[in-house]
């Protein structure tokens, strides 16, 4: 124990000695893995962030479908749900998307058809109640381009190309940004003359049900009974969201592997070039009585000491770029694409697996290249270097 | 499925040290064939100076096999909200079941590749190598253990389908049901308890003895105990030693405790038991090559060594076993059979 502590001394005082070209290797593993790790610190959040959303979605959504495309729902189809024993509620949603030309940018239109309430802190204004004819509530990211206060009035255009305008009644602040963003709330009687919406239809529909490990077989009754509907269950977002997120970092790893065998490539080389100057350092060890495996011992702590060094500078700057700089290098490639994006901070939110992954793709590789290089250096002779 | 960043670093992990281990086995080759102490030719001294390659690429070898056998349960786990009706590990291995093997193949190689530098610490310790050649042979074993951990785990992987409805562990390790687990986790817990006991009582007092005495007898026996000593410490912990850190008289999972809801109790339980086995199989295995090696001293220094560290490692795994069976308000008396 001893004797490697005094190993790992000398090692560190070797290493320091060629600053120059460590501080290479370190800089670029150090890249490396600030890369890689701010990939997967990324998704983590995102998916973590999809997940908490995802937390207050209905269990189960049923969607019609026409020709393999999602088309409107008749309202009728509320009562033969309804009719299955362990159903709840099933209520219908009116919502679609508009296109503004005006910023370029779509909204997501949902029709009020109910009473609800909202919380004072994400809202600027009053809540849209459903007889509210004319008035809408708005997400920061449209009052933000459309340059909208409270008591505005906010102009969109109807299919035949005719202008409607809505009195704007509230404003969602920036807390609930993630989820309000790019929304416009207006009633249900608008909705249907702005869109002009056929009257016994919907969107699609929200089933309630009383027993959360029925909802599957709910599901599977309701495709049985309606066969041209597609219910989604809560489960099944969930799972489609956590394996988008897990193929989209795995598809990120593997367009940087070519930068880790880049990373490899260099450090074989500044392993297999040892100065003269080194190799006579050997020597010397070994002729003042190191064994080979002393030798061994002390590249062993040289690397490990570079790779610590290197992956925790990477993770470290991986952390403040992602969690408080927003990302900025890598979030347009994982996040999706729309001109309303809200702006987010990620909860900071690391696990230990993600640093074992880390590990194994960054250190892992390291160590490959440099176990042969190093052992060549180990059994160098100490007579035929010192003779030069 | 594969571009899963879990998945991918356990493919390169695996190639990678497949890769080392090939290029060793080349080297195993060499020494094999033209290994001789006696000669002082060119080629001898290369040779000998290649022992100690063999010998860091197996060392690293060890480190990043337990790294990935800790990786593989980790991404098996993470994995289980993409299967429906998978609530662990236990499920995601269901899901495709020769992730069972790859999860048996790595605790061996971990056994195997520990055994190896075990023999090579005795080795280099010693003045003129005498275990080289047994190096060697164990590097050619060792490759096609590894190649088929490393083609199990890409199959595994490949043929996972998020379609399939998986058991959660809840209906593996339950006492209804057929198949391993489910007997392990149906038998009776007196029994089990017993085997237990008489297990570790066995281990303790063969190590004692052979801590204190010269017959080989003892060693000998203390290095059968350690596979059985972890064999019955697994099924124990199935059976009841688990039921008492999740205080559920029916949850038998051996993966859960690894989970942070349980404090990560499962890592120091599983590394003190792999330790005790491990010590105890080299003090058996130092025993049968002793005749090989000149300087008795050097056996027995290592020895004394091995038992003392595998006595102190079995000591803290019972106490981990013991702590919540004694001071939790669970208990299991109602259940008894």
């Amino acid at each position: 124990m001893k004797k490697h502590l005094k190993i790992l001394e000398f090692a560190l005082s070797s290493l320091l000695r060629r600053k120059y070209k460590n501080l290479s290797i370190v800089l670029v593993f150090s890249m490396v893995t600030f890369v890689i790790a701010s990939i997967l610190f990324l998704t983590h959040s995102f998916k973590k962030e999809a997940l908490s959303v995802l937390e207050g979605a209905p269990q189960l959504i049923v969607q019609r479908l026409i020709a393999g495309r999602h088309a409107l729902i008749p309202v009728s189809y509320i009562d033969e749900i309804k009719k299955m024993p362990g159903v709840g509620k099933v209520s219908p949603r009116y919502w679609g998307y508009y296109y503004d030309q005006l910023t370029g940018a779509n909204y997501t239109i949902i029709g009020l058809d109910r009473a609800w309430s909202v919380n004072g802190r994400v809202m600027e204004g009053t809540a849209l109640a459903p007889e509210d004819i004319g008035y809408c509530n708005i997400g920061f990211g449209v009052s933000d381009r459309r340059f909208l206060q409270v008591g505005d009035d906010l102009f969109l255009q109807d299919t035949k190309g005719g202008l409607y305008h809505f009195k704007v009644k509230g404003i969602f602040n920036m807390k609930s940004q993630l989820l309000t963003n790019d929304l416009v709330l207006i009633t249900k009687k608008d909705f249907i003359n702005l869109f002009q919406f056929p009257p016994s239809m919907a969107t699609d529909l929200v089933v309630e049900v009383y027993n959360p490990s029925e909802v599957t077989n709910i599901a599977k009754k309701i495709k049985e009974r309606l066969p041209d509907t597609r219910p989604i269950t809560h489960d099944e977002i969930l799972r489609t969201y956590n394996s988008l997120f897990n193929w989209r970092s795995g598809l990120m790893l593997t367009m940087f592997a070519g930068a880790v065998l880049a990373f490899v490539i260099l450090a074989w080389d500044k392993a297999t070039g040892l100065s003269a100057e080194e190799r006579q350092e050997i020597g010397i060890l070994k002729a003042i009585g190191w064994e080979t495996s002393d030798v061994l011992a002390l590249k062993f702590w040289e690397g490990a000491s570079l790779s610590i060094i290197s992956y925790l500078t990477g993770i470290i700057a991986a952390y403040f770029h992602v969690f408080f700089f927003g990302a900025s290098i890598f979030a347009p490639a994982l996040k999706g694409w729309s001109v309303l994006f809200p702006d987010f901070r990620l909860v900071p939110d690391i696990d230990i697996y993600q640093c074992f992954v880390l590990f194994m793709v960054t250190v892992l590789p390291y160590t490959v290249a440099t176990i042969v290089p190093s052992w060549k250096a180990a059994v160098t002779d100490p007579d035929s270097v010192m003779r030069g | 499925m594969i571009l899963h960043p879990g998945i991918l670093a356990l493919e390169l992990g695996s190639a990678l040290l497949i890769l080392m281990l090939l290029y060793s086995a080349g080297l195993s080759i060499k020494i094999l064939r033209h290994w001789d102490i006696n000669s002082s030719s060119e080629l001898q001294l290369n040779l000998e100076r290649k022992t100690y390659l063999t010998s860091t690429i197996i060392n690293y070898l060890l480190g990043y096999q337990i790294v990935s056998a800790i990786l593989f349960i980790y991404t098996v786990d993470g994995l289980h909200t993409e299967f429906v009706g998978a609530m662990c590990a236990t499920g995601t291995l269901n899901a495709n079941p020769i992730g069972w093997y790859v999860l048996y193949l790595k605790i061996l190689n971990i056994f195997i590749a520990s055994i190896w530098i075990g023999i090579n610490v005795l080795d280099q310790r010693s003045r003129y190598y005498p275990l080289t050649r047994l190096k060697s042979a164990g590097v050619l074993i060792m490759l096609p253990v590894f190649v088929l951990d490393g083609y199990l785990q890409t199959r595994y992987f490949l043929g996972l389908d998020p379609a399939v409805i998986t058991s959660c562990c809840g209906a593996l390790f339950s006492s209804q049901g057929s198949g391993l687990a489910s007997t392990l986790s149906g038998m009776p817990i007196r029994l089990s308890q017993l085997f237990f006991l008489l297990a570790t009582v066995f281990m303790f007092i063969t190590g004692l003895l052979s801590l204190k005495g010269r017959r080989g007898l003892f060693k000998y026996l203390y290095g059968i105990s350690g596979p059985v000593f972890f064999l019955v410490s697994i099924s124990a912990i199935i059976s009841f030693v688990s039921l008492y850190f999740y205080e559920l008289p029916t949850h038998h999972c051996p993966f859960d405790i690894l989970q942070a809801d349980y404090h990560w109790i499962g890592y120091p339980l599983y590394i003190t038991l792999f330790l005790s086995a491990v010590m105890a199989m080299l003090t058996g295995i130092y025993e049968a090559l002793k005749s090989r090696i000149d300087e008795q001293s050097i056996v027995q220094g290592l020895q004394r060594k091995l038992i003392v560290t595998g006595l102190i490692a079995e000591c803290i795994f019972i106490a981990i076993c013991l702590w919540p069976i004694l001071f939790s308000s669970f208990t299991l008396k109602g259940y008894y059979l």
